[in-house]
């Protein structure tokens, strides 16, 4: 290699995607791995910290290790900490990262959204493109954390060019090891579904998701992208498909599903402030992220479910 | 005892399939399997169409439009057989069982199968069960950027540009168009999708409402509530299906487009009048 190597720093390293992306770049870059949960086992030679971004700990990382990119993948989900902390950690960490990105130098920042900043509502065309509104947070306060980060990442888009910020907002990422709540969903054995309510929906393979990741860092080209096959199926198929048994919720009066929610505590798998997405499509148009980096998803719906169908029988 | 149970399961298994297969015969899979219609590999697209509801719905349609409403159809041969068209009819009835009749005509069409896609309230999605049957069957929300992106992905829609005002209204305002949205004549516009006019005649008399209950409508959240005979009444139904309009997207003001929507409500008035001329017998 006649050019030095490129420094990545990732955030959420012990997460299933950020394994994955690790490994992709592994070798042909230096990795400096990130998380708040703990302090990620990995290869001998690349450094790995227990850290949490919106705490003063984090900026040792950038004075240790000149960082030349830094992949945002880490969240704080609704089942790991209160409305607060994930406030703290999500949108405060949001912006504290893109102020040492400024300090030190950072070339290039890709943050990891997702398509439910865009709300669930009946109203809602399928096939969003990116400059769609964000509604997210007429749905619920619970996904305020979400649209805020996005909000910042925008900001910084123009106010600091230099960072050359991406923003990727994928569907359900499902395969092996994710714990979004969609894939802590489709790994039970019984699964809630509204009554008479069977939304259209999307799925990435975490592979897949990993290789957008890796191809987005690569070609850099900033902007906002959506990042979803052109392939489509229903909630109560996916769920049949993934060998879950439905639990049928009564879905009217609107109220009452998410008091069900609420009183049982799902909030790991079928959050009340989730239960809009369940009951309406939120259908996004990924033509943008597939053109401008000639990207293509490599597994199909049937590959991502047979791994939930196959879990199954393995737990049995 | 346990046999006799399993008997009685695959006695009602045999009857379901044989139901199912009286309805979606293997010509409405043929037609079906003819339409120019992309899926994803579970039969889904990004509006929600899904072919296995699609058959079954045709196959509900086809009894309907065969043995109950005894459709005659013209001029199939003006609907093109694959790329994007807006087709715009006269609305009435109450129900949009006019839709589903053209619907039904579009998809039937020897020269061509095409699988139509609706334009529905935006209420629909929030009622349970029914809305997913529709989004099944081809409807979509009337946002124009649903429009917009199924014609740019040449799809065959159908629009009322007269929507409420044209379905609501009593029996004595029969076959008098109502005020045409502008809407249409906009995507057809910016999309370069021909316009093939409609006319139906028929559907005014399945459902003749006498009066409107404006209060009850608006306390329901309903656009109206007819006082009509609770069943669409069997009255034959005529649809003729005109020449594909083609209209440039040279810019201009919202005072030439709407000469032009005047253009297209000319060209149905007339072959509303031809069905009128045509039809012998009301039922």
């Amino acid at each position: 290699m006649n050019e030095k190597k490129k420094t990545v720093l990732v955030t959420g390293a012990a997460g299933s995607l950020a394994k994955r992306v690790i490994a992709r770049l592994h070798g042909r870059y230096h990795v400096v791995a990130v998380d708040f949960r703990r302090k990620v086992e990995t290869d001998a030679d690349i450094p790995s910290y227990k850290v949490e971004i919106h705490k003063r700990g984090f900026e040792d990382v950038f004075r240790r290790h000149k960082i030349d990119a830094v992949l945002h993948l880490g969240r704080i989900f609704a089942h790991e900490g209160d409305r607060t902390r994930r406030y703290n950690a999500n949108v405060l960490g949001g912006k504290k990262l893109f102020e040492l990105c400024r300090k030190y130098g950072v070339g290039q920042v890709i943050l990891h959204s997702t398509y439910f900043v865009y709300g669930a509502s009946a109203f809602n065309p399928a096939l969003l493109d990116e400059d769609a509104p964000l509604k997210a947070s007429e749905v619920t306060q619970d996904l305020v954390d979400s649209v805020e980060l996005e909000n910042l990442a925008q900001i910084y888009l123009w106010k600091a060019p230099e960072l050359n910020i991406t923003i990727l907002r994928p569907c359900n990422v499902l395969g092996p090891g994710v714990r979004n709540t969609m894939s802590v969903l489709l790994s039970r054995p019984l699964v809630p579904v509204l009554v008479g309510f069977s939304p259209l929906m999307q799925f990435l393979h975490v592979d897949d998701m990993a290789d957008a990741i890796v191809c987005a860092f690569e070609q850099n080209k900033p902007g906002i992208y959506n990042v979803a096959p052109d392939d489509y199926v229903t909630y109560q198929v996916a769920v049949e498909q993934c060998g879950c048994r439905k639990l049928p919720v009564p879905s009217i009066p609107p109220l009452l599903p998410k008091m069900i929610s609420g009183a049982l505590n799902w909030n790991a798998f079928f959050p009340s402030y989730l239960i809009n997405y369940f009951k309406y499509p939120v259908i996004i148009d990924g033509r943008l992220f597939r053109q401008t980096f000639g990207w293509k998803p490599k597994r199909n719906l049937n590959d991502i479910f047979s791994y939930y169908r196959k879990h199954k029988l393995l737990m049995a | 005892m346990q046999a006799y149970e399993r008997l009685k399961d695959l006695a009602r298994l045999a009857s379901r399939e044989e139901w199912y297969r009286r309805i979606v015969t293997p010509e409405i899979e043929q037609q079906i399997a003819r339409m120019p219609k992309p899926v994803g590999s579970f039969g889904y697209d990004a509006w929600g169409y899904n072919e296995n509801a699609a058959k079954l719905g045709l196959g509900i349609v086809k009894l309907l439009y065969d043995k109950y409403f005894r459709v005659t159809a013209h001029g199939l041969e003006h609907i093109p057989p694959r790329g994007r068209v807006l087709v715009i009819a006269n609305h009435s009835g109450q129900l949009p069982l006019d839709g589903v009749l053209i619907g039904g005509a579009m998809a039937m069409n020897p020269l061509g199968p095409r699988a139509p896609r609706a334009m529905v309230e935006r209420f629909f999605p929030t009622v349970p069960w029914l809305g997913g049957m529709l989004t099944g069957l081809g409807a979509v929300i009337g946002d124009p950027l649903n429009c917009i992106k199924m014609l740019e992905q040449d799809e065959a829609i159908i629009v009322f540009p007269e929507g409420v005002r044209g379905s609501g209204k009593l029996y004595r305002q029969r076959y008098q168009l109502q005020r045409f949205g502008n809407g249409f004549m906009h995507l057809a516009m910016q999309t370069g999708a021909p316009i093939v006019p409609v006319g139906v005649v028929g559907c005014e008399e399945t459902m003749p409402s006498l009066a409107n209950l404006s209060p009850l409508a608006r306390l329901l959240g309903l656009p109206y509530v007819p006082v009509a005979p609770p069943l669409p009444l069997p009255a034959r139904v005529y649809l003729n299906f005109g020449e594909p309009l083609h209209f440039d997207a040279a810019a201009c003001s919202e005072e030439e487009v709407t000469a032009r929507v005047e253009t297209v409500k000319e060209r149905i008035r007339a072959l509303i009048d031809r069905g009128l001329a045509e039809r012998s017998s009301v039922f």
